[in-house]
């Protein structure tokens, strides 16, 4: 492509992928410049799902907006409750039992691999490759009827609260998460087989959108995709939060930044938190999962944040309270945002399958960027 | 009526009826593997194991409405549909599934089918642009540049089968094949032809004019009811010639065990091969993504091409010596 032609209006084409698109994940609406079957410039257009989550926090109670965080990104929504229930800890100074620690940490890592299968589904499908999706499903799904099981939901588990979880496991459950760890392992064969050594996902992914550590810095890049360019940074490890600081795991990285890295570390990071998990369960301690809170959450004056890794990135909530019963502000940080904008840099002159792998490889909740 | 009159019109209900038979077991059959491959079952609900699908589906999609877009070219975005099934109908007429199941023995019949499957880019390309959206042209332009690509190994590859049976003739072809079929001489022509077979009835991997995920569904972006299903039907047709052809040029076509009423009954076989390639290709479908445009490009003019180039100088010299 010869930029002179490239510039000439004449051949320039707009092309609106989404809101409505197979590809976009949701309602993200991507306003394209296109020269044939390139992209020149690209526009990524917000705010059709937006629910207004952080001025809802400003009208409720305290422990009321445990109702929203689930709902921010469903694909993932227990790191939000977690994140929202540390926030809370560290404001009121309520130290959550060790047995609830151990549970938040069990039903995160397991959300996080509910989520990253859900992602290996949706990329492949996003790749052209429709079978990996159904074989995904079928393992999200044990992950989720355990979470159901847990916390009483398959999606929006609002199960964890200011000073620990609302309920108790039994034996039975610890049982299933055993049960679901061997055979996710047994899983990982089936993926090796069917996905990472295919020569055409290999062509289709290894150098396209490569991420720069610098410019996945400048523009707020967290999580797998940070991690893919090489960078080691996991809240679990960087500032651990909840007792992660107990587990021996590894980080995995990347070193190219492409969309077969952001693969393989997802695919890797699903592996450490089973090893999180079975270490949870190895050592999970008895006693009450929930800590004496007052009725009534009323923080002292003051700001207070508290940040936790999901499974797209660093999530962070920030409130400021007045010292009532209702926050004054709770500010949201979540990681697709930052990751959405890397796409706009990224894929200038990509031709549109790139675009639409690499859109697929940053992992991208729609609802959690809008809010 | 002269018997030649009842000949053609017997041979045009037969043809047609295959057609939508064809159209009809295939779908099923697919999304039946389908369900196979990715470990579920599949249709279950119309019938014994949704064996009544297709035939629901395809009540369904006639009783819909065709929507026709305000600013679309309303005569060619109707005609389009028909004009697709046509180049897929016609070589039918000279596909030998038995020593006498022909309608038409033609003298140069591989060339023949060759030529007049090309037609089938046409009417891709017509539905893409008269539709006025702007997915069903990139996958018009798609469709226009990959079957151009496609079309040469093809060719080049039916060529060295030629040489070897010193005919265009597709019965002669089989007749060649009496004692060793040319799927062992030719193992990678085979290959070439299989490939590029794929991509010609844009068949996943190579599906890119309706790639889903990039273009919403391509050239068939704005079609519902009966066209979108008359393309259906035209693109399992195409996969069932070009299996069809494979089976004539490397598979020795109707030959195998002898059964009472060879003359017939020897169509059986030609079928099991045809639908065990058709299996391969719905195997291949449900295993891999999809390649990218310019990879597919690449593959056929760096790969593809010479190597089948060099496959027909080989045949050649080895036929000449």
């Amino acid at each position: 492509m010869t930029m002179s032609a490239a510039d000439s209006r004449h051949f320039r084409m707009h092309l609106n992928l989404g809101p409505q698109h197979p590809s976009t994940h949701g309602v993200l609406h991507l306003a394209l410049e296109m020269y044939g079957e390139n992209v020149l410039d690209i526009d990524p257009v917000l705010g059709y799902g937006h629910r207004m989550h952080e001025k809802m926090a400003e009208r409720r109670p305290w422990q009321a907006f445990f109702a929203n965080t689930p709902r921010i990104d469903y694909a993932c929504s227990l790191p939000h409750s977690h994140c929202y229930a540390l926030l809370l800890e560290r404001a009121l100074q309520i130290e959550p039992p060790a047995r609830a620690v151990s549970l938040r940490i069990i039903a995160s890592e397991l959300n996080r691999v509910a989520s990253h299968l859900l992602w290996v589904g949706a990329f492949l499908l996003d790749l052209g490759a429709f079978t990996p999706i159904l074989y995904c499903f079928d393992d999200r799904e044990q992950a989720v009827d355990i979470l159901e099981h847990m916390t009483g939901s398959r999606l929006t588990h609002a199960w964890m609260c200011a000073g620990g979880v609302t309920d108790d496991i039994d034996e039975e459950t610890v049982l299933k998460i055993r049960a679901f760890i061997r055979r996710m392992r047994a899983r990982f064969r089936i993926y090796e087989r069917l996905v990472t050594n295919n020569v055409i996902f290999i062509m289709r992914t290894r150098g396209i959108g490569v991420i720069t550590p610098a410019l996945a810095r400048s523009c707020g890049a967290t999580g797998p995709v940070l991690r893919a360019s090489g960078m080691a940074c996991d809240i679990r490890k960087v500032a651990p939060y909840g007792g992660y600081d107990h587990y021996a795991f590894d980080v995995p990285l990347g070193s190219n930044g492409d969309c077969l890295d952001r693969y393989r570390v997802r695919m890797e990071e699903m592996r450490q938190s089973l090893a999180i998990i079975e270490q949870a369960l190895d050592r999970l301690p008895g006693g009450p999962v929930r800590a004496k809170v007052p009725r009534t959450l009323a923080p002292p004056a003051g700001e207070y944040s508290s940040s936790v890794e999901g499974a797209r990135g660093d999530i962070t909530y920030w409130a400021i309270s007045d010292g009532s019963e209702i926050p004054y502000r709770l500010k949201i940080r979540s990681a697709c945002f930052g990751n959405l904008s890397l796409i706009a840099e990224l894929c200038q002159g990509m031709l549109l399958a790139d675009l639409i792998a690499t859109l697929g490889s940053l992992d991208l909740v729609i609802p959690e960027i809008d809010r | 009526m002269d018997i030649d009159m009842l000949r053609v019109f017997w041979s045009v209900v037969l043809i047609a009826a295959f057609v939508f038979a064809n159209a009809t077991v295939m779908g099923y059959l697919e999304r039946k593997l389908a369900g196979r491959f990715q470990r579920r079952l599949g249709p279950m609900e119309v019938g014994w194991h949704g064996i009544l699908q297709m035939p629901i589906d395809g009540i369904k999609l006639l009783a819909k409405r065709m929507i026709v877009p305000q600013q679309a070219e309303g005569l060619i975005f109707r005609l389009a549909p028909v004009i697709s099934l046509s180049p897929v109908m016609l070589p039918l007429i000279v596909i030998p599934f038995s020593p006498v199941l022909q309608v038409v023995d033609m003298p140069a019949g591989l060339i023949f089918v060759l030529a007049i499957e090309a037609f089938g880019t046409i009417a891709v390309f017509l539905a893409g642009w008269s539709a006025n959206n702007k997915y069903a042209m990139i996958g018009a332009m798609r469709s226009v540049a990959q079957n151009i690509a496609y079309e040469i190994p093809i060719l080049l590859v039916a060529l060295a089968v030629a040489l070897m049976a010193g005919s265009f003739n597709l019965q002669d072809i089989v007749l060649a094949q009496a004692a060793l079929w040319f799927i062992v001489l030719q193992p990678f022509g085979f290959v070439i032809y299989l490939i590029s077979g794929l991509s010609e009835c844009n068949r996943a991997p190579f599906d890119l004019p309706e790639a889903e995920s990039e273009l919403t569904a391509g050239y068939l972006t704005e079609y519902s009811g009966i066209g979108f299903s008359l393309f259906m039907i035209a693109e399992y047709t195409h996969m069932f010639i070009i299996c069809c052809l494979a089976t004539v040029l490397f598979l020795g076509g109707w030959q195998g065990p002898e059964l009472p009423w060879h003359d017939y009954s020897s169509a059986i076989w030609f079928l099991m091969k045809a639908y065990g390639l058709m299996f391969v290709m719905v195997w291949v479908r449900w295993t891999f993504p999809r390649v990218r445009y310019d990879q597919l490009m690449k593959f056929a003019w760096k790969y593809l091409i010479p190597f089948a180039l060099v496959n027909l100088l080989i045949t050649a010299l080895v036929v000449y010596l």
